[in-house]
């Protein structure tokens, strides 16, 4: 797309124009490199550009409600819950949620262990139980120091955990994708599912924070 | 039949061969404990270059964080899982 303007008048006039914005960074060798090859399998007619934006714009509406709504009917259900920890693809099928690919597997919170996923090849997540990572979970610093000093790592996110609760961090390296099944917070006796659901959040399927508070 | 069953003690295999490895080299030549059998999944080595080949057995396997860095500042129950095929492990 042009950036130039069509229109004909000079540009001495005084109220503020934002600065044109160069729609683009520069691409790196790769980027150029899977433009290049998105852009050739459509000139093969092996792919076409709609199934391109059909395939984004169903990851973009995977998102961690999914995964919540799988740990909320585990913290309801005791049954669900040992289904879940058992079979993750069977358990998030059961809710609607199909897992093609990979193999998901819970690990569950204890008050003497606490789980925590990285992926420090590269970038593995539940993606089809919790939509795309955050940027974090794929920047080089988080992967190297998690394994290296998760504790660090975790009080950064606001997460102390004492020295009593053990620390377990799983490295997905390979077909397997983590889902950290958190503690359900005290007090939420009286809550529905639906609004259990709405506690979870997606770093504490991560495993990078708590539910109840910041430290443990 | 499996190799390793849960409990057995293992070391990553060191060595450095060229490709597609995903296993960390953190992990290389580092002692660890079967935790699970996954199953057998595609190699990555060879599927990584479109090549077919057998499937090789996955484990879970634990790892101190004590025995990875010597100077590990965390609690000593601290430990690494990680998922690792089976011509990666060796027995101790």
């Amino acid at each position: 797309m042009s950036g130039h303007h069509h229109h004909d008048h000079d540009h001495d006039h005084d109220h503020p124009h934002a600065p044109p914005q160069p729609d683009d960074k520069v691409h790196s060798y790769h980027q150029i490199l899977s433009i290049a090859l998105k852009e050739l399998l459509i000139e093969k007619g092996v792919i076409t550009a709609a199934e391109v934006r059909q395939f984004i714009e169903k990851r973009d509406s995977i998102t961690p409600a999914n995964g919540a709504k799988v740990v909320a009917r585990a913290w309801l259900d005791p049954a669900y819950r040992a289904r879940l920890l058992e079979d993750g693809n069977a358990a998030a099928a059961e809710l609607g949620f199909p897992i093609t690919g990979t193999k998901l597997v819970a690990v569950e919170n204890t008050s003497d262990t606490h789980n925590v996923v990285v992926c420090t090849l590269c970038s593995c997540y539940p993606r089809d139980l919790l939509g795309l990572p955050p940027a974090w979970y794929k920047s080089r610093a988080y992967r190297a120091r998690v394994v290296r000093e998760p504790r660090a790592v975790l009080r950064e996110f606001g997460t102390e955990l004492s020295d009593d609760v053990a620390l377990r961090v799983h490295d997905s390296t390979a077909d397997i994708r983590f889902l950290v099944l958190p503690q359900r917070p005290v007090g939420t006796d009286a809550l529905d599912e639906e609004a259990l659901a709405a506690l979870v959040t997606r770093d504490s399927m991560i495993g990078v924070a708590l539910l109840d508070g910041g430290a443990r | 039949m499996t190799r390793f069953e849960p409990g057995a003690k293992v070391r990553v295999r060191e060595d450095c061969p060229p490709g597609h490895i995903r296993t960390p080299v953190y992990l290389r030549g580092k002692p660890g404990v079967v935790q699970r059998y996954f199953g057998a999944f595609g190699n990555p080595e060879r599927l990584a270059y479109n090549l077919t080949g057998p499937k090789k057995d996955l484990y879970k396997v634990r790892f101190r964080a004590a025995d990875l860095w010597p100077d590990y500042q965390g609690s000593q129950k601290d430990v690494i899982e990680a998922d690792l095929y089976d011509h990666w492990l060796e027995t101790i």
